[in-house]
């Protein structure tokens, strides 16, 4: 009888699955390096980011005189460009993953929903979808954010049901192809209860599909809030994102194109890494496509 | 035919309405509706003048039937700022954007389908590579970003393009072409999916095995079915076009609708952001009828 290989760990797994890609694998790196500066960074460097030095002001970036924290220069109050970029990293994330995230349950607990009910219900949500998708995203955040404040929680919120309909539509187109499939037929005809079938049985199976476009929406919500703290409708001063941050170094882009230019290379490396990991995750997240991955690594043992 | 169109009509007009709906409600039940109205600083009896006047007092149904009356008679009222019909100030503006957009997604379309069906024709190749790397940067990076870069970079250090306003062409090249970078980079993708796909089948085959030359056989015999998938997205990419106009025109000085809004919501116009929002639904709602056309001239299997 031919042995069966145990499967490896899921983390090894992933690890060489990685390594096939290496464009991925860069994503990755910069985006973990990313994330734990954003959590920890701002804890040593807010006061380098808050406190004006008159003296240092525009310092020119990329030597070290005015020390590390100043290696990116300084902005026209003499803040680190540096803390200040990472202490804005934190909002920029923060908002755009609790958006991703609240866009994602809602929408694929109705899409769960729309494809599991009678057709007017199912009708009704699809048309709510229609009108939100019926008008450009900037637009409607421009809208709402004027008639309500522009604070930090309103900003989630149209940022979170603009990308409603993407889930709704991805996961109901699932669950209508998932549901007419063999082991859904098998688990209907053995007596199980529709929650039991939608939460165990074809959840499972359209979740993958759903974190891979959540990757690249990441990047996508990122790129919106961005816009609209640049136009001066998103996120108001103090408080600081990339996008606020270009929008305070454009009247000085001739004298310090520094203070304009870094954030905006972060929001595209960000974007970038983003977008990587995601062409990544269509492949490896899909059973019938994995294999270009698990083929592709160099050492065997 | 005729049905189909219909059927999608139908429900464009019911997103129309939730649209006006929503506008409404919101613009109603979130706080004092003269605060959108009226400037920041206005007195209590401007505002209480301003109540009566538009009757803002009435029972929140008669304002609903008032509106949704003012609406179908396109009356939205005097712009604030100006003292001139909003409906007038909008339309100004929108040939504007209108143009702009038009010619960028011309642009687009034509550039896009052509690199990425030469792209799909060698699939994994070196001018493969480079495209998929630039459609990768370029759907990466932030509108307002290249814009101001590219401000700096060819208005103010080589002096050789305007850095704002409409006079001459040269004013045009700068905002077509930020606008230009991310669906270009989106549609292209597309293209390159739709290509590989439709190269692989058997027809394709049978007209290489037949001698056909190469170009005919990507821009003649495959391009046509390729072109299905990308049409839906043209149409999706032209209506988030205006997302990018916002963007480009604030910052170019570009006197679109996308300035016109942004500027209305910084002078607190309310009644020029209304007529705005109606208007470019109306676009949009024909545009997608306009796709939906040709979706039905390209593909004859399609008979709804």
């Amino acid at each position: 009888m031919p042995e069966i290989a145990e499967p490896r760990p899921l983390l090894v797994q992933i690890y060489r699955m990685l390594m096939a890609d290496k464009f991925a694998l860069c994503g990755v790196i910069f985006l973990i390096i990313l994330a734990v500066s954003a959590i920890f960074g701002p804890i040593f460097l807010e006061d380098a980011a808050t406190r004006p030095n008159l003296r240092g002001r525009n310092a020119p970036p990329l030597s070290m005189e005015n020390g590390w924290v100043n290696f990116l220069g300084t902005d026209s109050v003499g803040r680190s460009m540096l803390a200040r970029i990472l202490v804005a990293s934190r909002n920029t994330l923060q908002i755009s993953f609790i958006s991703v995230f609240v866009a994602l349950s809602i929408g694929c607990a109705l899409g769960l929903i729309a494809g599991y009910s009678t057709p007017r219900t199912s009708n009704l949500i699809l048309r709510g979808a229609d009108i939100i998708m019926s008008f450009p995203s900037l637009l409607l955040a421009v809208i709402v954010l004027y008639m309500l404040e522009p604070s930090i929680f309103n900003l989630v919120l149209v940022l979170a049901i603009t990308r409603v309909p993407v889930y709704l539509r991805t996961t109901r187109a699932e669950v209508l192809e998932v549901r007419e499939r063999m082991f859904v037929q098998a688990a209907v005809v053995m007596g199980a209860s529709k929650r039991r079938i939608i939460l165990r049985h074809i959840l499972p199976m359209v979740i993958p599909t759903l974190i891979t476009i959540a990757t690249l929406d990441f990047a996508f919500v990122m790129l919106a809030e961005s816009s609209l703290s640049f136009l001066g409708i998103g996120i108001q001063p103090p408080d600081i994102t990339w996008g606020l941050m270009v929008a305070q170094g454009r009247p000085y882009l001739v004298q310090a194109w520094w203070l304009a230019f870094w954030p905006g290379l972060a929001i595209i490396l960000t974007t970038m890494s983003l977008n990587l990991l995601s062409i990544w995750m269509r492949t490896a997240l899909d059973p019938v496509q994995r294999w270009r991955l698990e083929i592709g690594r160099k050492t065997n043992d | 035919m005729k049905a189909f169109i219909g059927k999608r009509a139908i429900s464009s007009v019911i997103s129309l309405v939730g649209l006006i709906i929503m506008v409404f409600f919101l613009s109603r039940l979130t706080g004092d509706p003269t605060a959108l109205y009226l400037p920041l600083d206005a007195s209590i009896e401007s505002r209480e003048l301003f109540r009566e006047l538009h009757g803002l007092n009435d029972s929140i149904w008669l304002q609903f039937w008032n509106y949704v009356q003012d609406i179908a008679r396109l009356d939205f009222g005097d712009s604030i700022r100006r003292s001139r019909p909003a409906l007038e100030v909008v339309l100004e503006a929108f040939p504007w954007t209108l143009l702009l957009a038009f010619i960028t997604m011309i642009l687009v379309t034509f550039f896009a389908v052509l690199i990425g069906s030469l792209a799909a024709f060698r699939a994994g190749g070196v001018f493969d590579r480079f495209t998929s790397t630039f459609s990768l940067i370029g759907s990466s990076a932030p509108d307002f970003w290249v814009a101001i870069v590219a401000i700096v970079i060819f208005a103010v250090q080589l002096r050789w393009l305007p850095t704002s306003g409409t006079g001459t062409i040269w004013h045009w090249i700068l905002p077509i072409t930020v606008l230009f970078i991310r669906p270009f980079g989106l549609i292209l993708q597309v293209v390159r999916g739709s290509m590989i796909s439709v190269l692989s089948s058997a027809y394709i085959k049978t007209a290489r095995a037949k001698g056909v030359k190469t170009r005919p056989i990507i821009f003649v015999h495959a391009l046509r079915n390729a072109m299905l998938p990308v049409i839906t997205v043209i149409g999706d990419q032209a209506a988030a076009m205006l997302n990018g106009a916002v963007v480009v025109e604030t910052i170019f000085g570009f006197p679109g609708i996308g300035k016109l809004m942004i500027d209305s919501i910084l002078q607190r116009d309310f009644t020029v952001i209304l007529a705005a929002i109606m208007v470019t639904a109306l676009a949009i709602f024909i545009m997608n009828l306009l796709i939906d056309l040709a979706y039905t001239l390209l593909d004859p299997r399609i008979r709804y």
